[in-house]
């Protein structure tokens, strides 16, 4: 084996519905410089034709692959297996956690699609507001012309990533909220305040920062979360004001 | 394996393999919690006994004297400034302060944290 060559045995986990789940283990000869879903294509295509997976664009836009690779999130389109493995060694591939599983590798996304139309969740928006607020602001047009796509993949590793999403399924999470701070950054639709001042929405977020660690994308859903929370305070006392204005 | 989130998966918090020092701060507020609520169960209770005249006063000043207890005390104390400082992050984070240093700023209060503990065991165990 050689630098361009190395064996690694992958921990695939598997199951269908209704039955219990296992690891089946397939030893792959690989290029360390491969990607991980380059791999697990593989293992489909000629070990294994039952194994589901997800995957379209492989090159970190769709954000379909995402895995837990060695226990933690990744889009595996774009995890080399030099990052994870060494030559003789394990890879380790499970699904995204705090999502149901349909089959194998494939959760079931659709409460998160759901939610995430709840948060107003627009896939494009105006050069200028597309990033993040503190980030050096792209090519902007005065006339805000120019749209881009949004960072957020809608890929779920952030909740996969969460510590009290494992535990919550009613916490909205943090692509959610992330989802409603941008739209509310956006439109200052005050109705989008509402949908997150509860207990299942920034409240329950205990600062773990896991969503920020593991987003692929450059959305810090964390520091998105304490920003809501930040205009949830800010509304509320305005409100305070504006109605002592008003009794005089 | 439940993939979903379920209420009993609580005891997955207290993993901290392969997580960030995010989840250490998580972890290490959620204990010293539970350790400072068991705390105030078992004060009301010494309290209570304690109304039951002088003799049990001096029995338990005796006991409160023992290496036991002095650890004791001085685990609540240690969980009580490690929660205070980790919760005073907390909320600075949520005023939109800080949120981006989150990392560096639970690194200095726990700094100031073991130096205040270090403080109290000093003056605790080594004052005499
Ligand atoms: S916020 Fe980041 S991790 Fe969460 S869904 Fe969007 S891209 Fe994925
Ligand atoms: S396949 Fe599209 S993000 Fe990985």
């Amino acid at each position: 084996m050689n630098e361009t060559h190395w064996r690694v045995t992958f921990e695939i986990f598997r199951q269908k519905t209704g039955q219990p789940c296992h690891f089946d283990e397939y030893v792959m000869d690989v290029d360390p410089d491969e990607y991980v879903l380059d791999v697990v294509e593989r293992i489909w295509a000629y070990n294994d034709r039952s194994l589901t997976f997800r995957h379209a664009c492989h090159h970190s836009t769709c954000g379909a692959c995402g895995m837990r690779v060695n226990s933690v999130e990744k889009l595996s389109c774009i995890t080399p297996i030099r990052e994870v493995a060494r030559n003789g060694g394990k890879v380790r591939v499970e699904p995204l956690r705090n999502f149901p599983v349909l089959s194998d590798l494939v959760v079931d996304m659709g409460a998160f699609y759901l939610r995430l139309d709840d948060a107003k969740f627009s896939q494009v928006a105006s050069l200028k507001d597309a990033c993040l607020p503190f980030e050096r602001k792209q090519q902007v047009r005065e006339d805000g012309s120019y749209e881009r796509l949004v960072d957020c993949l809608e890929c779920g590793m952030c909740i996969s990533a969460c510590p009290v999403a494992l535990t919550t399924p009613e916490y909205l999470g943090p692509g959610v909220l992330a989802a409603a701070q941008h739209a509310f950054h956006q439109s200052r639709d005050t109705s989008l305040l509402d949908l997150v001042d509860d207990q299942d929405g920034v409240w329950r977020c205990h600062s773990a920062y896991e969503c920020t660690a593991v987003c692929p994308s450059n959305v810090d859903p964390g520091w998105r979360i304490m920003d809501l929370r930040k205009n949830i305070l800010r509304h509320q006392i305005s409100k305070i004001f504006s109605r002592r204005g008003q009794s005089r | 394996m439940k993939n979903e989130p379920n209420s009993t998966n609580f005891l997955r918090w207290f993993d901290p393999r392969n997580r960030k020092l995010g989840t250490l701060a998580f972890i290490l507020n959620r204990i010293t919690a539970l350790g400072l609520t068991l705390y105030l169960f078992m004060h009301l209770i010494v309290l209570g006994t304690l109304a039951r005249g002088p003799e049990a006063y001096d029995s338990f000043i005796k006991l409160a004297k023992t290496p036991a207890i002095l650890v004791g005390e001085t685990l609540v104390i240690a969980a009580g400034i490690i929660h205070g400082l980790n919760g005073i992050r907390i909320a600075l984070n949520s005023f939109g302060i800080g949120t981006r240093h989150q990392r560096l700023i639970f690194i200095g209060l726990m700094v100031v944290a073991a130096g205040c503990i270090a403080i109290f065991v000093k003056s605790m165990f080594f004052s005499h």
